[in-house]
């Protein structure tokens, strides 16, 4: 008999979802839970999780972790991981944290190449607090704190902070993918492992960054929200390798 | 290991790598910038890592990743930096994560300037940062002291598994002053709480958020259990010519040097004065000033300052005696003739006040 899926080691059981229906959050934790598994780094892994609705992660993951004040994940990575480089350090943040108020700690611990990795959630709003603003929103997006849609004149612009890091020579891997269905879904996981193993392989810093659905905030179902990531978010934030340099530098 | 000539920055590097500390996170800023250049050039040496950070928010976030590894870790920064840190230092508290964090206070608020001054006081004794919490606060007197109290202070932060100040000034960190090492420490034991992957066991987590009001309540008593553990077994403090003293004068760091050499001098005039140095600012030696209060009726507090301390003094003294309070802010470093005319003034005063 073929074994065609199991529940992952690191991730527990019997706990209830705080998850919103059709969040991309819970796709991700799985996502990762299984490769800390398929590629054995469980048992020496700590993961920083950021403020935001990720903050509770270690509800769901069974391994060593930490929580961040918003924004400094990329910091307390970099503590851990001098300190004690034998672990496999990784941080999981999303677009508030890592792109807003942590902008300084993530340019500045890829720029160092430490030698961490970064999931980045990007959903374009802020989830947790309620659908405000975010760095990566859309321009038009409508958000509680941009009600007539993000306006370029008062609101600036949707950053593209791994395009930004993405040239740094200490950046060994950069992807963007989207959770947008099953083919999205196995890019993600093929991307993660990527990154993963460029610390494994201790080439540095790498990182990846996924547009993932907020529902909740952006007021659609989980299927609209799927069709609002192909046919809007991801013309904005194209989806592809960023960096590759696992071969050398660029 | 004989006397070395040293400034109190150096001293603070070299104490903390023979405590142990193998791990240093930091932003330049003066006065204490020999400090990190010291932790560049020593640590690596050592086997340890030094990181130069792009701010201080992020070199106190390094700080708590490296302690939640288990490692004996030092940031530093003067007065501008530290405000910076107490984000940090908040989150180390919750975390319940040990520490050492240097202040080489400089004149303020804001950007102020680089002189010595002891305006943080407030700051560095009642926690500085957002919520419940305190950090303990150890001020050395001298480069010696640096040397001594930086051992004592990473030794507290790991027995009680909190975030720990010494409150220094740019004085004490740019003097010069013969000074004698403990020995390098070996072999320290390790942190069983550590996060060091789950390996075959259960896995650990370190949250400061407490979304339950109740857990989070045991969580702020527990605190206070270890604060009121530190005070009764940590407080520490120094008298200098109490016996026969009628006036005493209540100072620390730098501030108590001064007052020291004008005792000195006042009592060549005939003025029975004495010292009490607090070498713990929180705890505050609370019962040791009442105990003094049961005998001495006049107490001059002194500070660079407008008056923090003093506020402690009278907290402690509770209505009892008479309290001066002679403060120099801004960066100006009072001289011992300054201190001997207050002292003297007051002493007069008591005299007439008795005839």
């Amino acid at each position: 008999m073929k074994l065609l899926n199991k529940w992952p080691s690191y991730y527990k059981k019997d706990v209830v979802t705080h998850y919103c229906p059709g969040c991309g959050h819970g796709i991700v934790h799985r996502i990762v839970a299984e490769l800390l598994e398929e590629m054995d780094l469980g048992k020496r892994a700590v993961c920083v999780n950021p403020a935001g609705c990720a903050v509770l992660a270690y509800k769901y993951f069974d391994i060593d972790m930490i929580e961040s004040a918003h924004g400094r994940g990329t910091a307390i990575a970099t503590g851990v991981k001098r300190v004690k480089p034998e672990l496999f350090v990784f941080t999981y943040q999303g677009d508030g944290d890592l792109s807003a108020i942590g902008t300084a700690e993530t340019i500045h611990s890829a720029n160092r190449g430490e030698h961490i990795t970064v999931i980045f959630i990007n959903n374009a709003v802020y989830g947790m607090t309620g659908g405000q603003m975010a760095p990566t929103t859309l321009l038009g997006q409508r958000t509680t704190t941009t009600l007539g849609g993000r306006n370029p004149k008062f609101d600036g612009y949707p950053l593209h902070i791994t395009d930004m890091i993405a040239p740094l020579p200490g950046v060994i891997y950069a992807e963007r993918t989207a959770i947008n269905g099953p083919a999205g879904i196995q890019r993600t996981k093929k991307a993660i492992q990527a990154a993963f193993q460029v610390q494994v392989d201790g080439l540095g810093y790498s990182i990846v960054e996924v547009l993932s659905a907020c529902p909740t905030n952006w007021k659609m179902t989980p299927e609209e929200s799927f069709k609002w990531i192909t046919e809007v978010m991801a013309k904005e934030y194209v989806p592809g390798v960023l960096t590759d340099k696992r071969g050398g530098p660029a | 290991m004989n006397k070395v000539f040293m400034s109190g920055n150096h001293a603070f590097a070299e104490a903390a790598i023979r405590a142990g500390c193998r791990s240093y996170f930091g932003y330049p800023i003066t006065p204490q910038n020999e400090l990190g250049e010291y932790m560049a050039e020593h640590l690596p040496k050592s086997g340890g890592v030094f990181v130069q950070s792009e701010s201080e928010t992020a070199a106190i976030n390094m700080v708590i990743g490296a302690a939640a590894a288990g490692a004996r870790v030092m940031t530093s920064s003067s007065s501008p930096g530290i405000s910076l840190k107490q984000e940090g230092i908040s989150f180390l508290a919750g975390f319940q994560l040990p520490a050492v964090i240097v202040n080489v206070m400089r004149g303020g608020p804001g950007l102020g300037n680089i002189a010595p001054a002891q305006g943080d006081y407030f700051q560095a004794t009642r926690g500085g940062g957002h919520g419940d919490y305190r950090t303990p606060v150890f001020a050395p007197g001298s480069v010696q002291e640096v040397a001594d109290l930086t051992r004592v202070a990473f030794d507290v932060a790991d027995r009680y598994r909190t975030p720990v100040m010494i409150l220094g000034d740019g004085m004490l960190g740019q003097m010069k002053e013969p000074v004698e090492f403990p020995d390098m420490l070996v072999d320290l034991p390790e942190k069983e709480w550590a996060l060091r992957g789950r390996g075959e066991g259960a896995s650990r987590y370190m949250a400061s958020l407490i979304l339950d009001v109740m857990e989070m309540e045991r969580h702020n008593w527990e605190l206070v259990r270890k604060y009121q553990a530190i005070t009764k077994n940590e407080t520490l403090y120094e008298g200098y010519m109490l016996d026969d003293a009628k006036i005493v004068a209540i100072a620390y760091g730098t501030t108590a040097r001064i007052a020291r050499a004008a005792i000195k001098r006042v009592r060549k005039e005939g003025v029975p004065a004495g010292l009490l140095r607090p070498i713990t600012l929180w705890p505050f030696p609370k019962e040791p000033l009442q105990e003094l209060a049961r005998r001495i009726e006049d107490f001059v507090v002194f500070e660079m300052s407008t008056g923090q301390m003093v506020e402690d003094v009278l907290l402690s003294l509770e209505g009892r005696g008479r309290v001066a309070f002679h403060g120099r802010p801004g960066g100006v470093v009072p001289t011992p003739v300054e201190f001997s005319r207050i002292l003297y003034r007051e002493y007069q005063r008591q005299v007439k006040s008795e005839k």
